[in-house]
């Protein structure tokens, strides 16, 4: 659905994109994730035709942006990172614009239906500029639904939301999939894992890693770590026997019974270890797995 | 053209809803009010000509304001953003802001026709110069209005738009000063380029060709550079 290679974007002598590509299939919901000031918007706004890139090539549904640009916007649906909205209209007129510059045919209908499935239907007749910011935001969005588009660019989508409303949204999001090929860009690392089928790490204008939200974290973790909570251990004890066991890389004493040890890839050394946590006559009170969170996956990407 | 349409009808919504638009077109009434009625009493002839060339000089600082907002806020607010990614043609945009100002100064003219018609209940006026009169008002609140949508192509700040267009409506004004340095044969460019050079006739009642391109080639310079400006932002 959207074909990316090797874009690049330059603004003056800065270099805010280096040779990205990436392809996006049809129905798939692509998580953009990356500190401020990565890229994202930037290779949005290409995506978008808002601005051209300095060399490179992004084609959407078939179309070139920059040179079928017109055929590409038509094709899609896209929320920018300040929600762009004239605060002298109303809700309905601000749609019915938008709906107009569209061409949307049946406007009243597709308006209505937007504005249903961002839930926003009571404040139709409600001044844009007297809205909170959850409700601009659910405008914004309601505007890059409305002629149904095969493709979605959705720029911080839930920025400045209140927790309640981003989970709202992020169901919406999520609900959007089946019919529709979605982009989001995010800074935030929860969000990618609740929304997306696929992440996109992007880091001073290069992609770092790529994933889905799962795969990524498998290949980060490199190790295996296995939490272990004892009961009635000695610790010094405890520690010896880890270190002795074959396959155990590490341990990591955390006080009070409870350890961390790290194994070599794809073993799971927690048989061996509930056998012989046992066979002292410990108590084990948990044992499990550890993954690490995106989060820390992400801080490692982006402090290296 | 649908497009061009329905940014035009977004902006005159806009301008009915707000304050500038009111106080400037009824600074512009009245003050023309107060002219049309000093001239009438003083004068004693059934004409505006008189009304409408005092008016020209006020119109310079008029049109700039009602197009300050229109390219200057959308960059500002980020919704230029919005009209630059839905399928519409550069162009589109800018030309559907200028026609929308100027269907906001075509109202203004029409209610303006209340002076001619009072001129008919007190006198006996000729009404060739009239409609010739306000044709020409037309043209040249055209090129004003479309001088003042390019600067206000060029900047987010609707103050610096309004600032810049009223001195680049000024130049154009009094270019024609230049031709007295230069003498001839250049004082003839000079004085064709100068929109102040082109108006009278309509005022006294004779369309010429010359004058109406001369204001249609500047509305349609002033857009084109508008639009080019517009594709020079993408690039920044
Ligand atoms: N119009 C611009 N002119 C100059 N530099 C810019 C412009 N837009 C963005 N940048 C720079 O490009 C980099 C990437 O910006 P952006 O794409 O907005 O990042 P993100 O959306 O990931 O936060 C930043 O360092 C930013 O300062
Ligand atoms: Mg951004």
């Amino acid at each position: 659905m959207i074909h990316v290679s090797n874009l690049t974007k330059h603004y003056g002598d800065f270099q805010a994109l280096k040779n990205v590509s990436f392809d996006v299939a049809k129905g798939e919901i692509l998580g953009f994730l990356g500190p401020n000031g990565a890229g994202k918007t930037t290779t949005m706004r290409i995506l978008t035709g808002y601005m051209p890139p300095t060399s490179g090539t992004v084609t959407v549904a078939g179309y070139d942006v920059t040179t079928d640009s017109l055929e590409v916007r038509k094709r899609l649906g896209y929320l920018p990172e300040t929600v762009p909205l004239y605060p002298e209209m109303t809700v309905w007129g601000y749609l019915d614009f938008m709906a107009r510059l569209r061409g949307v045919d049946k406007r009243e209908r597709r308006i209505d239906e937007a504005m249903e499935k961002v839930r926003i239907a009571d404040h139709a007749d409600v001044m844009i500029g007297k809205l909170s910011k959850g409700y601009r935001q659910r405008l914004g969005l309601a505007q890059a639904l409305l002629h149904d588009p095969e493709v979605l660019i959705l720029d911080e989508p839930t920025i400045g939301l209140d927790p309640r409303q981003i989970i709202e949204v992020r169901e919406l999001i999520r609900g959007l999939a089946q019919d529709h090929t979605v982009i989001l860009s995010t800074h935030i690392l929860p969000e990618v894992s609740q929304t997306c089928t696929r992440v996109l790490i992007i880091n001073e204008g290069e992609i770092v890693a790529e994933g889905t939200p799962e795969r990524l974290m498998a290949r980060l973790k490199g190790a295996e770590r296995i939490f272990i909570q004892l009961a009635g251990a000695d610790s010094d004890e405890a520690r010896r026997l880890f270190q002795s066991m074959d396959g155990i890389l590490a341990v990591d004493d955390k006080g009070n019974g409870a350890y961390e040890v790290e194994c070599a890839l794809g073993t799971d050394k927690r048989p061996e270890i509930a056998r012989a946590v046992v066979n002292r006559g410990w108590g084990l009170l948990e044992l499990r797995p550890v993954g690490m969170s995106l989060e820390e996956i992400f801080l490692k990407l982006t402090t290296e | 053209m649908k497009n061009t349409l329905t940014i035009a009808r977004r902006e005159i919504q806009a301008y009915f809803v707000s304050p500038i638009a009111y106080v400037v077109a009824a600074a512009f009434l009245a003050v023309m009010g107060y002219f049309f009625a000093m001239i009438l009493y003083y004068s004693r002839e059934a004409t505006m000509r008189y009304t409408l060339g005092n008016m020209t000089t006020v119109l310079l600082f008029v049109a700039p304001i009602l197009t300050m907002r229109l390219l200057a806020e959308e960059q500002r607010m980020g919704t230029i953003e919005l009209l630059l990614t839905a399928p519409v043609k550069d162009w589109e945009v800018v030309l559907g802001k200028f026609l929308g100002s100027l269907t906001l100064y075509a109202c203004m003219l029409g209610v303006s026709l209340y002076f001619p018609f009072v001129l008919t209940i007190v006198g006996n006026p000729d009404l060739g110069p009239i409609v010739s009169g306000y044709v020409g008002m037309l043209l040249l609140g055209g090129a004003l209005l479309s001088l003042g949508v390019l600067t206000s192509s060029l900047t987010q700040n609707q103050i610096v738009s309004a600032v810049l267009g009223v001195v680049l409506i000024v130049l154009m004004w009094l270019v024609s000063a230049l031709g007295d340095v230069t003498g001839a044969p250049l004082s003839g460019v000079f004085r064709y380029l100068a929109l102040s050079e082109h108006f009278y006739d309509f005022f006294k009642g004779v369309i010429d060709t010359r004058d109406v391109i001369y204001y249609l080639s500047v509305i349609a310079a002033a857009l084109f550079l508008a639009t080019r400006v517009l594709e020079t932002r993408r690039w920044r």
